[in-house]
């Protein structure tokens, strides 16, 4: 990102203040509960679902939720069409999509960093094929090259980390790579060299500390992403293969009975949706605390 | 200009030789070709119609040659094979071509149309109640998964309420079948531009030459959809690319909830069936469109802006 930003001086009403705002001021509190809460759920999932997320039971097919007339609390959110219990598997799944994402973007976040690393610090040819093939795989349509991808693999967990760690390596590496650009030509580079540090320690111990706030507000701001990619594409049946509680494929599961059971699908929904919407808000927070600069991503 | 024109075609070209050889080996990675050719009766082929099979769709040539050969096949519109019912898949796409078109074209223009004129008032009248619906219209855009709204408005507004119809085109065509799919693709680029449109209006808003054109008494409206819209545009314009592929993956979640009759449905009722040469060609066919689109926004933009084009 090389776009210039207008600070203007003396402004009495800046838009863009490159002053980092206080941590505290602008905190979301309501997102980061939402997440905190999520993440507790994923953690203790087997302790806190009423129901395995796997137990079928023919007596409860398309069981409503509680509180309609024919509904019970010993199926909170109803279940679905073999019997499972709506509420276990939305819990069950904040524990698959959680850590899959996460995952996914650790590994996008090393291949990516690393890669930006190197290519903005030796530059020349390395430098002009890595831009290369970046600017190449943008210009794929991603959701279309995954399936392909997914129907001869063959879905499985493992295939799904692995398409979300290529959906999410992109961004790292351009703007890790601008950000080494300028940071090279600094003074306190120069000396390193000078005094005979060798590369691999300019790279981590020198450069790597000067793009850790880009990584994590780029990270981030992509976790969601990769979330809603996961549903998506289990929801099409290229993804976690069933019967694992993954929100995209629950969907699924209620698509041809939304008539008679629309709970299936709506309470994984709200799940995706809430758990997007927090780390979406949180990291347009950590952005403007961070790096303001990013702002236009 | 021409340097980078040149320098974009070369990347675009990459792009699709990267596309066709992953395709190529993937589909070349999941069996041999002649097992399509195999008659669905009786005894099957015997040596000499198997080695005159491979000789005939050169598969006794090297695997480049192979390459070679598939892509002049594609090229001259011999599309290959539908495995569902073996019937050739180049009239079938013609056939759905229609209606995904319609369906993306009137969610972009509705898009355009809705998206940077909010954008635009939400920056300008900033804190204001439009500023914060249409601020709540671009999250709830990046944070709803397409297919599960699709889903909600069909139980709301088709079973519910009765509105609408459940979908697909069907017999007779009406433009009430479209309202509901075109809507919710339509939100995500929609919501795209509003974010992308309102924080480059606020940047420019508040630059020196706007404050110069108000010391002059220019009048507030020309202000800001001659000085500072005009220059606002270009940024958001980048993001086409973007636009587009939150398009082609929308196409795919709306088309399989509202049973368009659709390309994007076709390549979803593909990964159900394990259908990969209809998929291996739908996927070929939404990166030319979008090699191609991306390519025209990038010059475009560079004629526009003169930073890109002279840099």
């Amino acid at each position: 990102m090389s776009q210039s930003v207008n600070v203007p001086i003396n402004s009495d009403n800046p838009t863009i203040s490159l002053k980092r705002p206080s941590f505290i001021v602008r905190w979301p509190v309501i997102p980061s509960t939402i997440l905190g809460f999520l993440i507790l759920l994923a953690i203790f999932a087997p302790l806190i679902a009423p129901h395995p997320p796997l137990e079928a039971s023919l007596a409860d097919r398309n069981a409503p939720p509680v509180w309609s007339d024919e509904g019970s609390w010993n199926r909170i959110l109803g279940a679905d069409v073999i019997g499972r219990d709506i509420l276990s598997r939305v819990i069950h799944g904040a524990r698959l999509s959680l850590l899959v994402a996460f995952v996914a973007l650790v590994s996008g976040v090393v291949v990516g960093t690393t890669l930006g690393l190197v290519s903005g610090y030796f530059g020349g040819v390395i430098d002009e094929i890595i831009t290369r093939i970046v600017d190449v795989w943008l210009g794929l349509p991603f959701i279309l090259v995954a399936l392909v991808i997914a129907v001869v693999v063959g879905p499985s967990l493992g295939t799904m980390v692995m398409l979300l760690a290529l959906l999410a390596w992109t961004p790292f590496v351009r703007n890790v790579r601008a950000e080494v650009l300028s940071l090279k030509s600094r003074e306190y580079v120069a000396i390193a060299q000078i005094t005979g540090a060798s590369t691999t320690r300019i790279l981590i111990r020198h450069l790597l500390p000067g793009v850790f706030n880009t990584v994590m507000v780029l990270a981030s701001l992509r976790i969601g992403q990769l979330i809603l990619t996961e549903s998506f594409l289990s929801f099409l049946g290229a993804g976690i293969p069933p019967p694992a509680p993954s929100w995209g494929a629950m969907i699924s599961d209620g698509l041809n009975y939304v008539r008679d059971a629309w709970w299936i699908s709506v309470f994984p929904g709200i799940a995706i949706f809430l758990t997007v919407m927090s780390l979406n808000f949180l990291g347009d927070w950590l952005r403007d605390w961070l790096d303001p600069r990013l702002r236009q991503i | 200009m021409k340097r980078f024109i040149i320098r974009r075609l070369f990347t675009s070209i990459l792009a699709l030789v990267g596309v066709t050889v992953i395709v190529f080996s993937m589909s070349r990675m999941v069996g041999d070709p002649r097992i399509l050719l195999l008659p669905q009766q009786g005894y099957g082929m015997n040596q000499q119609e198997w080695d005159a099979a491979a000789s005939r769709l050169h598969l006794d040539r090297a695997i480049p040659v192979q390459y070679g050969y598939w892509i002049a096949d594609i090229l001259r519109g011999n599309l290959g094979m539908d495995l569902a019912d073996r019937t050739p898949i180049a009239p079938k796409l013609t056939q759905k071509f229609g209606p995904t078109l319609t369906l993306s074209l009137s969610a972009w223009l509705l898009a355009i149309v809705v998206g940077v004129p909010l954008g635009v008032l939400s920056a300008v009248k900033r804190n204001s109640l439009l500023d914060y619906v249409a601020r709540a219209i671009a999250i709830g855009g990046q944070s709803l998964p397409t297919f599960w709204v699709g889903i909600l408005a069909i139980l709301l507004f088709a079973v519910w309420l009765g509105w609408l119809p459940v979908g697909t085109m069907g017999e007779g065509f009406a433009i009430r079948n479209l309202i509901l799919p075109t809507i919710i693709l339509a939100w995500l680029p929609l919501a795209g531009y509003v974010r992308l449109v309102r924080s480059a209006m606020l940047d420019i808003m508040d630059s020196e030459y706007i404050k110069l054109a108000r010391a002059k008494g220019v009048v507030e409206w020309t202000v800001i959809w001659k000085h500072g819209f005009r220059n606002a545009i270009i940024a958001p314009l980048t993001f086409a690319g973007l636009t587009l592929a939150g398009l082609i993956s929308g196409s795919i979640a709306v088309e399989t909830v509202f049973s368009w009759p659709g390309i994007a449905r076709y390549a979803v009722e593909a990964v159900w069936n394990n259908n990969l040469p209809v998929l291996a060609i739908v996927t070929l066919l939404f990166t030319v469109a979008f090699v191609v689109a991306n390519f025209l926004v990038d010059v475009l933009y560079a004629y526009l802006d003169p930073r890109i084009r002279l840099g």
